[in-house]
């Protein structure tokens, strides 16, 4: 026994010894490859359903025209990029950045560009003309100091109130809701008419922070909300106490108790299935109920089995959030990085992304006959509708203020105390804005 | 023997734990140390920033909303449930089968399987047992109460306001104590054969047998799994975002710590929590190690 | 490291192994045989959640058969997890190797051929378990950058292997604490010196510490996420726990796909509980137990 041992033991270190410098110099040989050649690494949360799908449409277009430099798709999954996230902070930290990586246009950005991590980008902007073909709205809600710093690539919208027409149907609910009295009532009707039903399905936190934006928007409208985020912004009025009061009224009264286990997708997930009236959710809901099974969709026909509309209060304001590309500071392939950024503005990019992922070009030409029946009437919205920028999708709020009221909020929610929580508020205003 | 002939002797150990001594010097000291530079400091956003700024971090953190009421309270739930549950469960088995039965190696085998299975799956397996879903919507282990008619065990399981979090410790639990009854196996089994029937000789029953020859034996395992539970229940994190997500409601300090780190870019607040995480394993640690040294130069 | 798999036994030579298997009584063993149920409930989960397409799987169905079974989420899994494989081996194997043996030669250093202040180095090693990686994931990846470590597996593969130390040296200096000092000191009468006395008198009874050790670090580091995805940035590279974490999309979450894929991820480290399952009971059980 101990002579094998002793045998196992020699051969083991042996083949560890082996197996490890040969890891190394394949890894050894591949960075030096790297530096040599082109090699355009995109960063990103996209690793799943539409987004995926969209990304490697771009990834086959860019291929095609740059075939010396091929495209490295380093996207990392988590919710809303919470891993992705990190670990960029972390490769930022340590000076190893990707070429490009993706952010939400806006405020998030904020802490890539105090800490130089990202490079401003109005020249490209210029060279390409992206500032004549963007709303100026846009481009100005997501200028830093006169500086433009990442090319959007999508829009979403956040402000959609999602209903099932045959649940209000049989509740008596002839047309959808919009305003905040009109809400009310449809909810009780609903509350009245069936116990099994969700007046109104909620998902996990950030979605309750998502349904709690969408308030605060029904209730200060566009240019109240918009103070909200400057420094001369009031936390403290009245109007954000009816929205505290009204968002604690939805959670105590007309939604599901076993919200915090619900994942968005679950929370609509219950209105098509009859199960829930209505959900308040950005438009990538859209793709979901519509989206084809095999991508694990529900396939359901929008206009059909469901219909949308504005949050009630919210009709003609266009809640926003983009998903943008930036630059970061020393990448490795710039050249290649600023052909991508072009790339990604440009109308056949947009055009070939945005239908696949289920939102619309950043750019006001698109094609509508690409897109389907929620992002046409998207399409329309965006070109008349009063822009403002979300708050839970990075836009109004860099991350130590979007933390802080996410904090705040999900202690509201535990403790239904709605002076502390406009406390917290207030506070967070303070210390951030 | 010389002063050199002595050093000949344990100057080779000393050499050959060199390397080892270096790296755990470097990566875990070092670490430690630049963490709590970082907690003592004035770098509260993503611009690196290393002016001294005292106990700032620690005194928000203090008076952070969410650190006694929901991350040290569930932390604290969690930790209890944690570890006695893992050791009741894992010395049962370990009780069961210590005496011997066909299938042993079966039985052995499916306890310490869970273990093998990472938790960002099992988090996900879990959250659909635990669903907390009321009504018509019912699933997961309440559907099966409901089937039973055991109505009294449906409940919000990780969503309970008071002890939602010892809910959560149940996929832990169940992960851990196979480990354990492996450990409590080989406890009862180290306890001597004779000695158990110099017992029974003397006229002692079963049941004293194990409570006066076998359960002693059983202090230093015990206070092991104990000091092993406790540690990794205060690290844990894959399990908690794996089935709670980064929610309020199932708040952990080690989530906290991440939420802090990575998304809010408050790097002194984050590494203040690490630090007071590390002082927290300390105060469990520090025992032990007393306790194994002085049973070391006793034995 | 999982913050959950990364736990250590303790570990000793034992005299007696198992006891006589006899017939045991009919209560005990139906509460076993319970207990083996609830233990594979989540198991059952999984399985059954695999062999569903993409319509059957939600929470609401957890329980039931597939209608339909179809193995389309075990072929994605496999298409998607498939070329990480390789990286996962070729990170396991030399790091699993490497941290056991430096384990021994430290366990054993600690235990049987102690230098002045031995017990307060390994005091301090052992302080090394309990660090938590998050908070340090920024500087340790800063300073394998900055000295250049050559990136990718070999520089994970360090990463755990530092970070192993501890444990490794925990489970064999308790294992051969057990060692009787007289066959150290009949070593010493041949005059042998130290790493001829671990060579021909602790080597060869070794095995259960080798195998404890060797389970502990396999999963370990084969179920770790958080070092992979923060070490390795280049996606090709990746151990298969990152590649795991990615069929989660950020859209859908193609539930079938996951726990096709987490069985799958998980089915090495089950086959090596398996294949050394005896080998490291034997090892937990070897003995009188020291705390």
């Amino acid at each position: 026994m101990s002579q094998l041992m002793r045998k196992l033991g020699v051969l083991a270190v042996l083949a560890a010894a082996l197996a490890l410098p040969a890891a190394g110099s394949a890894g050894h040989a591949s960075a030096v490859k790297a530096k040599a050649s082109c090699e355009l690494s995109v960063f990103s949360w996209w690793t799943g359903g539409g987004e995926a799908a969209g990304l490697t449409k771009l990834q086959a277009i860019w291929n095609k025209t740059n075939p010396s430099c091929k495209f490295k798709n380093e996207a990392v999954a988590g919710g809303a990029g919470t891993n992705a996230k990190a670990v960029l902070a972390q490769r930022l930290q340590a000076h190893n950045p990707p070429d490009s990586f993706q952010g939400h246009a806006g405020k998030e950005l904020l802490d890539y560009i105090k800490a130089g991590q990202v490079m401003p980008i109005d020249s490209l902007y210029k060279q390409y003309g992206f500032d004549k073909v963007m709303p100026k709205q846009l481009l100005s809600q997501i200028r830093y100091k006169g500086h433009l710093y990442s090319v959007p690539v999508n829009i979403h919208r956040a402000n959609v109130l999602w209903y099932n027409p045959a649940v209000l149907k049989k509740a008596g609910i002839t047309a959808a809701p919009t305003t905040w009295a009109q809400f009310l009532k449809d909810l009780k009707a609903i509350k009245a008419k069936d116990s099994g039903v969700t007046p109104l399905a909620l998902g996990e936190q950030w979605t309750q922070k998502h349904l709690f934006e969408t308030i605060l928007i029904s209730t200060l409208g566009p240019s109240g909300w918009n103070k909200l985020w400057t420094k001369g912004g009031n936390w403290n009025s009245g109007g954000v106490k009816t929205a505290i009061a009204r968002f604690d009224d939805l959670l105590k009264n007309y939604t599901n108790s076993d919200a915090a286990s619900l994942t968005w997708q679950d929370a609509g997930k219950l209105v098509i299935d009859g199960k829930a009236a209505f959900n308040v959710m950005g438009d990538w809901a859209d793709g979901y109920f519509s989206g084809s099974t095999a991508g694990g969709n529900l396939a359901k026909k929008p206009g059909k089995d469901y219909k949308w509309t504005a949050v009630p209060g919210t009709t003609g304001v266009y809640d926003w959030l983009s998903d943008s590309f930036t630059l970061p500071k020393g990448a490795p392939h710039a050249a290649a990085a600023k052909k991508w950024l072009a790339f990604l503005g440009s109308e056949k990019a947009q055009d070939t992304f945005n239908p696949v992922k289920g939102s619309i070009p950043a750019r006001q030409d698109a094609k509508k006959s690409l897109y389907g029946p929620y992002l046409k009437w998207a399409l329309g919205q965006w070109k008349s509708d009063t822009l403002v920028g979300s708050l839970t999708h990075g836009v109004v709020a860099d991350n130590a203020w979007n933390t802080a009221i996410d904090t705040a909020l999900g202690t509201f929610i535990q403790t239904h105390d709605e002076s502390s929580f406009q406390k917290a508020l207030v506070t967070a205003h303070g210390k951030n804005a | 023997m010389t002063r050199l002939r002595r050093v000949r002797r344990w100057g080779p150990g000393l050499l050959l734990l060199t390397p080892s001594i270096i790296l755990i010097a470097v990566f875990v000291y070092g670490l430690i140390g630049w963490n709590i530079k970082v907690s003592l400091s004035d770098w509260r956003t993503s611009v690196k920033s290393t002016h001294y700024a005292g106990f700032a971090a620690y005194k928000d953190l203090n008076s952070d909303p969410v650190w006694w009421s929901y991350n040290m309270r569930h932390l604290a739930v969690f930790t209890v449930a944690f570890i006695v549950g893992t050791l009741i469960v894992g010395w049962t088995l370990a009780f069961l089968l210590d005496k011997g039965v066909r299938g042993e190696g079966f039985f052995r085998a499916v306890y310490l399987f869970p273990m093998a299975i990472s938790f960002i799956a099992a988090g996900i397996v879990w959250r659909w047992l635990m669903n907390p879903a009321p009504g018509d919507r019912t699933s997961g282990l309440n559907a099966i109460f409901d089937k039973l008619g055991l109505h009294a065990l449906e409940n919000q399981w990780y969503l309970g306001q008071n002890w939602g979090m010892a809910a959560m410790a149940m996929p832990a639990v169940w992960a851990l104590s196979g480990y354990i009854m492996a450990l409590f196996l080989a406890g009862f089994r180290g306890v001597p054969e004779e000695l158990r029937e110099a017992a029974r000789m003397d006229g002692a029953s079963e049941y004293r047998v194990y409570r006066h020859v076998v359960f002693p034996h059983l202090r230093p395992v015990t206070l092991s799994a104990l000091i092993i539970l406790g540690h990794i229940s205060i690290k844990v994190f894959d399990l908690i975002v794996a089935i709670g997500g980064k929610q309020v409601i199932t708040m952990v300090p080690a989530v906290y710590m991440w939420i802090n780190i990575y998304d809010a870019h408050d790097y002194a607040k984050g590494a203040a929590i690490a630090t007071l995480l590390l002082l927290g394993i300390s105060i469990l640690i520090v025992p032990y190690l007393i306790f194994t040294v002085r049973s070391e130069r006793n034995a | 490291m999982s913050s959950l798999s990364q736990t250590p036994p303790i570990v000793a030579p034992v005299p007696r192994l198992r006891r006589r298997a006899r017939s045991a009584p009919l209560a005990r063993y139906a509460l076993l045989l319970l207990f083996a149920v609830i233990v594979l409930i989540p198991v059952y989960v999984l399985v059954v959640t695999s062999f569903k397409g993409v319509l059957e799987t939600d929470a609401s169905h957890a329980w039931s058969l597939p209608h339909l079974w179809t193995t389309e989420a075990w072929s994605q899994a496999w298409t998607q997890l498939s070329p990480n494989l390789g990286n996962s081996f070729k990170l396991v194997i030399p790091a699993t190797v490497i941290s056991v043996v430096l384990g021994a030669l430290n366990g054993f250093v600690l235990s049987k051929w102690k230098f002045p202040g031995a017990d307060i180095v390994f005091t301090l090693f052992l302080f090394g378990m309990f660090i938590p990686y998050q908070a340090v994931m920024i500087p340790l990846t800063t300073l394998l950058e900055d000295v250049h470590f050559p990136a990718g597996i070999p520089r994970l593969a360090f990463a755990h292997i530092v970070y192993g130390i501890p444990i490794t040296a925990l489970i064999f200096r308790n294992y051969y604490a057990t060692i009787p000092n007289d066959l150290m000191e009949a070593a010493r009468m041949d005059r042998a010196g130290m790493l001829r006395t671990f060579w021909s008198v602790v080597l060869p009874i070794s095995m259960p510490a080798f195998v404890v050790a060797a389970i502990w670090q396999f999963t370990s580091i084969w179920n770790d996420f958080l070092f992979a995805v923060f070490i390795i940035t280049d996606p090709a590279k990746w151990p298969v726990t990152v590649a795991l974490n990615n069929t989660t999309g950020s859209l859908v979450t193609p539930y079938n796909l996951q726990m096709s894929a987490a069985l799958l991820a998980s089915l090495p480290t089950l086959i090596v509980y398996v294949l050394l399952g005896r080998y490291f009971m034997r090892g937990l059980m070897a003995g009188a137990l020291k705390g």
